[in-house]
């Protein structure tokens, strides 16, 4: 088995279901077991430390990113806008339509594939510093901790009575949530229609005169600024670790990505145990301890509230706050770093050193995993910048299946939707090839505007008669091309038939 | 609406749903606590030694069940569902349906009616009109007489000046909204059986300048001048109010080669415009009548 025996633990919630140890033989005990456990809150400790700030660092990423870049401007647009009424993705320069679609999929096979490769290096790396669920539950914690203190003021607030200071302080902190929450979904909103009439609409709500401003703020952006804007405060105001721990799918299928050699939060247990409280300057050896003073600090800090010394539990993110509270005691202790850190299995078992522990990260699973991984991004690369701004599709009338004109000629009717993907206005010739004497009759310079389509209706006319063109279904090609640029050009097949 | 013939059946379902329903409640209630013996652990084992232990789930998941059951019993008070009962908002599908058209006329119709009030002639110039024609036309017409309006065999060319009932804007108004039915009976024997189809044939023929063969024209002629001329004119001219074709020009409908003309002739042909005046309003047909006018004037598809 190359899996971790990844241990299922209750020690989370209280053992109450648990029967006393040592059952007496013969008389079971029978316990009454609640399906349903009051949710236990959690108040996790501030931490700070290397990775804590690695956390940060890419909370300041992210967030700034998401927050700023509804707000950029390319090309007289907004530069990055899902234009989901019109069906057009603007991402800077590019226009994507929704015949796009696979680059969408592909971009979800890359992430797909990414967190398949960062969970095998280091576990689960996704959870612990990037997801959205951890991102912003991070910066509430923030708020919070600001506004009410840390975990014992925390806990104090919440078990004293209701006092004038304690509404005070719940109301400042729920109205600072929420200001943020609404802005996370007006922000959300923003990429989907433009941000900045986005803006004015919402303004015209505090108008003096509500009749005056021109554009209201329609029932469906309301909505979904609303729903976001409650999603998230929702989320990471109350929800928090019960959404890692009960709803996240990933978080219960990324540990089958783990082998022995993947980077988890490890306890030394060896080296821990046996834990104990002990003066700062006693010898542990002579006492017969570990170096684990049993502090409690690892738990304080833990955003799920699990005791990590338990081993690796489901409901570990990995977000590494007990290595960052673990090592802060060591320091003070005058013990070595690292009694909670980031190891392997065959690392703790085979006592590896540090170098020989990251030599095995480059195993067969992650170099598969990231030779796919770079393929996908290879082609999706070369498929970006080979993309024709052009799109064309051939509609082949279905009525007329083969017309009989003047002359005894055969005509065919087709409809060509021409897409111009660019944003510049351009003239497109039209002509066919694949049969002889075939040739088009209707407006074969289309000129259409940037991001423009339009269907075009054209007759091919081929001669028929004794040594032309034979009864049947014959391939035709229609050749679009850009007529200020050769390279912009579609090439589409359809059939001809004549009769 | 009862779909029973006896309203027992209504009442018996809609005692089932409530029930089911309320049932529902009591029995999560009462399952939310168990009697175990022994280390609570869920019994099953995987890959040999891996055990789980039965973790109770937070309580907020309880109250996501129990919300779902007053939702459906509040859906069940508002909607249709129980039995007979129609609802506190008295909703229906066609009722939806009646308020959806309604708001649509209600936005789309003073579009139309703008043009309703204009002769045929002046709305052919607005191109917002035959923009409107123009998808009027590929929903309604464009089945039958293809996307541009040159017709396939059996369904006419709209865009050409050749006409089996008459090109002006009233006779396209009446060819859309009551429809046509043109009818060449068979008449193989009138015109003396298949030698006798062949010589008319060949002098249809040569209406057209067709290649022929004389002689059977000639023939032909003789036959035609019996019998085809009571429709199709002495000159082969045809005639509008019957709707016979000209079978002088170079537009034919079923194929002009010798044996589509004897087939014609032998066998006869039924050949029908359906009526529109029940699928489409008035002034829909009126912008389609003006569509195809500007059409058979030489107009092209605007495309879109």
């Amino acid at each position: 088995m190359a899996q971790p025996s990844l241990v299922l633990t209750n020690t989370r919630k209280s053992n109450q279901a648990a029967p006393p140890d040592g059952v007496d033989g013969g008389a079971a005990v029978v316990v009454e077991t609640e399906l349903y456990a009051a949710d236990q809150k959690i108040y996790p400790r501030a931490v700070s430390g290397w990775f804590a700030a690695w956390r940060w660092a890419l909370v300041w990423a992210t967030q700034l990113a998401f927050y700023g870049g509804a707000w950029l401007t390319w090309n007289d647009r907004q530069a990055i806008l899902f234009d989901v009424v019109h069906r057009k993705f603007y991402i800077f320069g590019l226009v994507f339509w929704p015949q796009d679609i696979i680059y969408l999929t592909v971009l979800l096979i890359i992430a797909a594939l990414s967190l398949f490769l960062f969970t095998a290096v280091a576990g689960r790396l996704w959870c612990g510093y990037a997801c959205p669920q951890t991102v912003y539950t991070e910066i509430f914690m923030w708020i919070e901790r600001v506004i009410e203190g840390d975990r014992f003021r925390r806990m104090k607030l919440d078990r004293g009575g209701l006092s004038a200071r304690k509404i005070g302080l719940k109301a400042a902190k729920h109205a600072a949530w929420i200001a943020l929450a609404l802005w996370t979904g007006f922000t959300f909103v923003g990429y989907v229609t433009p941000i900045r009439e986005l803006w004015t609409e919402v303004m015209g709500l505090f108008a003096s005169d509500g009749a005056s401003h021109s554009a209201a703020l329609g029932p469906w952006e309301t909505f979904w600024i609303l729903f976001y804007g409650f999603a998230t405060y929702g989320n990471a105001g109350w929800m928090r670790e019960q959404v890692c721990i009960y709803m996240c799918p990933y978080a219960r299928f990324q540990s089958a990505m783990f082998d022995r050699d993947t980077l988890i939060i490890t306890y030394d247990r060896e080296r821990g145990e046996p834990r104990g409280a002990r003066p700062r300057r006693a010898d542990a050896a002579a006492l017969g301890l570990g170096h684990c003073v049993d502090c409690d600090i690892c738990v304080q800090v833990c955003p799920t509230g699990i005791d990590i010394r338990d081993g690796l539990q489901y409901q570990c993110i990995g977000c590494a706050a007990c290595v960052d509270g673990c090592d802060q005691v060591m320091d003070k202790m005058g013990y070595p770093r690292g009694l909670i850190r980031y190891s392997t299995q065959n690392a703790m078992e085979q006592k590896l050193t540090g170098a020989q522990m990251l030599a095995h990260t480059f195993r067969a699973r992650v170099l598969v995993y990231s030779g796919i991984v770079w393929a996908v991004i290879i082609a999706a690369a070369i498929g970006l910048y080979a993309r024709v701004p052009l799109k064309v599709d051939v509609i082949r009338d279905r009525a007329a299946i083969a017309r009989e004109v003047e002359g005894g000629d055969i005509e065919n009717v087709y409809q060509l939707q021409i897409i111009n993907a660019s944003e510049s206005k351009r003239v497109f010739d039209i002509e066919v090839v694949g049969l002889p004497t075939i040739h088009l009759d209707g407006d074969t310079h289309v000129e259409l505007p940037g991001t423009g389509s339009r269907l075009v209706p054209l007759r091919a006319r081929v001669h028929v008669g004794p040594g032309a063109v034979a009864p049947g279904a014959h391939r035709i090609e229609f050749l679009v091309h850009a007529h200020d640029d050769p390279a912009v050009f579609v090439r589409e097949a359809s059939v001809f038939i004549v009769r | 609406m009862s779909q029973f013939t006896s309203g027992v059946w209504d009442i018996f379902i809609g005692v089932i749903s409530v029930v089911s329903i309320i049932a529902c409640a009591v029995f999560l209630k009462v399952q939310s606590v168990r009697k175990t013996v022994e280390a609570d652990t869920s019994g099953h084992v995987w890959d040999e030694d891996l055990t789980e232990y039965n973790n109770p789930l937070p309580r907020w998941w309880a109250w996501l069940f129990y919300i779902t059951i007053g939702f459906s019993l509040g859906y069940l008070a508002l909607y249709p569902g129980v039995g007979s009962f129609d609802g506190v908002f008295g909703w229906t599908q066609v009722k939806q349906l009646e308020e959806e058209t309604q708001a649509a006329s209600a936005r789309f119709g003073p579009i139309y009616e703008k043009f309703a009030t204009q002769e045929v002639a002046v709305v052919a110039k607005s191109p917002e009109a035959l923009a409107i024609g123009q998808k009027l036309f590929l929903n309604n017409c464009a089945q039958c007489h293809a996307s541009d309006g040159r017709g396939s065999r059996g369904f006419p060319n709209l865009a050409d000046k050749d006409w089996l009932w008459g090109g002006t804007p009233e006779a396209i108004r009446t060819s859309i909204t009551d429809g046509r039915t043109g009818v060449m009976p068979p008449m193989g024997a009138a015109v003396g059986g298949d030698e006798g189809a062949k010589d008319v044939a060949h002098y249809v023929l040569s209406l057209s300048g067709r290649t022929h063969d004389s002689v059977r024209a000639v023939r032909g002629k003789i036959e035609y001048q019996k019998v085809c001329v009571a429709c199709h004119g002495a000159e082969g001219k045809g005639n509008q109010q019957l709707g016979a074709p000209d079978l002088t020009d170079q537009a034919w409908l079923h194929g002009s080669g010798e044996t589509a003309i004897i087939e014609q002739i032998l066998r006869g042909r039924s050949n029908q415009m359906p009526a529109h005046k029940e699928i489409l309003s008035a002034a829909k047909i009126h912008l389609l009548t003006a569509y195809v006018h500007f059409l058979s004037q030489g107009g092209a598809p605007p495309g879109k």
